[in-house]
């Protein structure tokens, strides 16, 4: 149940697709700032791209993660499923460093982040884009700046024009070329989304998280949020978590659903396979979904 | 992981029901309002607040120091709280002249001492008033609005959001906005000092007809650079004190607008009572070193 089936996969040309991505991920490495070992980059590239491994996690006397362990290769997409408070979004802000875990490990190709400083979790967030639940833009600054602030403070190589064209190139990806000079209070929750995710994807990162990306939306933005994040995803490779309230959008975008329950991985697998579970959570859930 | 990294940040944390009932419980036995325990744990409190400031700073500091560094927001936070305070300094330090020259000249009329009314109110205003007028109109001004600025963001997931793109937010927000107290606020207290004098002046002259030349002469007959430069460059610490301590209390901020109100209103209400206390140090620092 816990292992990739590669006949499940609704979606064609995965595996090239992943074949790419290691190529890009080769490319990282060449770019390390460390020297490796042969033996070392043959190593990461069979890591996972990113590894949870009894990832255990707690507010106060409040148990949230209760010993959470994932995994997901490069190209592929994985969703989180699970009720509010089961500890999804936190298991995301886990992922990204902007949470400790009590115990576990928390692995980005094969390096275990979570005893690592501001300074060197840096490194590893710039291959990481991470999209907020509510897109969390910065408010003071217009569409445009918030899409060029990864640019600015790490493509400082880059000249004005280099940085206007890969900004207009990420609103155009998202469709959001006519809202430049727009502010985020003045643009709609989806709208926002879409500039928090071409903000996300500006460093072009090998990992994206995606915190609750069509949440608050109507159907047919989240469709089209949906079928974005499907364009996105084929067009860089990316290996991806997707964390969701919604079955929908989830069976759309996803390879592989993981379900929470009281800080658990309940079942993880295809859609088909949730169906064929025997598990009452796992019914009750896909019925009232 | 800002959050993280002062974590013990006293009352940051969810209420936990069950020690206040048996506070409540325990207040009521004693028949006291404060028991032991509660005060054991507001200067526990105290003391973590002072640790969890201590760790913030060294995290800014090194951040400070490391490239790249954060140019073009250190002009903006120049900007934000140099000129724009700049109104407000002037005012105060103007009204603060007017009262000291009207008191002044009432004391020192009635111990005959009126021909030193011009020193009175120069080294009043240069010494102490200047400075600690200043910090306290910038802790005002300076203080509430990176508080509320930083909880503001920090509610609404934007600090976080600067994490995640990989930019140390102790670099980008905390550091120039630090800076620019510390080197905006003895050029304030300069602003401040001579709207003070010059409104002294005025309200002197007012009264009885005395040029700003003979008011000058006579007001900094017998002073030198050590009655001038120490006042003004302690508004240094003063302007690490406000920045520090309304950074600190933006970025630990919980709880959504409330949060962000209550980071606002102690921001404020800390800068300045620290302002005030290192203002009694260094004044005595300042009478033992330039004599």
């Amino acid at each position: 149940m816990n292992t990739v089936q590669q006949a499940d996969d609704p979606r064609a040309g995965r595996p090239a697709v992943r074949e790419q991505s290691m190529d890009s991920t080769d490319q990282n490495l060449a770019q390390a700032p460390t020297k490796r070992t042969r033996a070392e980059e043959d190593s990461n590239q069979n890591d996972p791209a990113i590894s949870v491994e009894n990832v255990h996690k707690s507010f106060g006397s409040q148990k949230v993660l209760n010993g959470v362990s994932l995994a997901v290769k490069r190209g592929e997409t994985l969703a989180v499923l699970g009720r509010s408070g089961t500890g999804k979004s936190v298991l995301l802000r886990i992922i990204i460093g902007l949470e400790k875990p009590d115990s576990g490990a928390v692995r980005i190709n094969g390096q275990d982040i979570t005893g690592l400083v501001l300074d060197q979790l840096g490194e590893i967030r710039m291959k990481m884009g991470f999209l907020f639940q509510h897109a969390a833009l910065y408010d003071s600054l217009t569409v445009e700046e918030n899409v060029a602030f990864p640019l600015q403070h790490h493509k400082r190589e880059m000249s004005k024009s280099e940085q206007d064209d890969r900004i207009n190139a990420l609103l155009a990806e998202v469709g959001m070329e006519n809202a430049r000079g727009k502010m985020p209070s003045d643009i709609s929750g989806g709208m926002q989304k879409r500039v928090g995710l071409a903000r996300a994807l500006a460093l072009e990162p090998a990992i994206l998280l995606l915190d609750e990306p069509t949440a608050g939306l109507d159907p047919i933005s989240s469709s089209e949020i949906d079928d974005l994040v499907l364009k996105l995803q084929k067009e860089h490779q990316m290996a991806s978590i997707v964390v969701t309230h919604d079955l929908h959008s989830a069976k759309t975008i996803a390879d592989r659903l993981a379900l929470l329950d009281k800080g658990n991985v309940v079942i993880e697998g295809s859609f088909e396979e949730l169906q064929k579970s025997d598990n009452e959570f796992v019914k009750e859930f896909l019925k009232h979904s | 992981m800002i959050e993280r990294e002062f974590s013990a940040v006293a009352g940051t944390g969810s209420p936990q029901p069950g020690k206040d009932v048996a506070r409540d419980s325990s207040a009521r036995n004693s028949g006291a309002d404060v028991s032991p325990s509660a005060v054991a744990g507001a200067i526990s409190k105290f003391f973590e607040w002072f640790g969890d400031l201590g760790i913030f700073f060294w995290q800014v500091l090194r951040a400070a120091v490391t490239p790249p560094f954060e140019f073009r927001e250190l002009i903006r936070q120049l900007d934000e709280v140099g000129s724009k305070s700049f109104p407000l300094v002037a005012l105060a330090g103007a009204a603060t002249g007017v009262v000291l020259s009207l008191e002044a000249r009432y004391s020192l009329t009635r111990f005959g001492a009126k021909s030193l009314l011009p020193a009175a109110i120069v080294f009043s205003v240069i010494h102490e008033t200047g400075p600690i007028i200043t910090g306290l109109v910038v802790s005002g001004r300076v203080g509430a609005g990176i508080g509320a600025e930083l909880a503001s963001m920090k509610v609404t997931e934007q600090i976080d959001a600067v994490e995640a793109s990989a930019v140390n937010p102790y670099k980008l927000l905390a550091a120039p906005r630090i800076l620019a107290c510390i080197l905006m606020l003895p050029l304030l207290t300069l602003a401040g000092d001579a709207c003070g004098l010059l409104m002294g002046w005025i309200a002197q002259a007012l009264v009885e007809p005395l040029s700003l030349h003979q008011f000058l002469n006579a007001g900094f007959k017998g002073a030198d650079f050590n009655d001038f430069l120490p006042p003004t460059f302690k508004t240094c610490f003063f302007g690490l004190i406000i920045g520090l301590v309304a950074c600190f209390q933006g970025m630990r901020t919980k709880g959504g607008a409330a949060g962000v109100g209550r980071a606002a209103t102690s921001s404020v209400v800390l800068s300045s009572l620290l302002v005030i206390l290192a203002d009694v140090v260094l004044v005595k620092l300042i009478l033992i070193f330039f004599p």
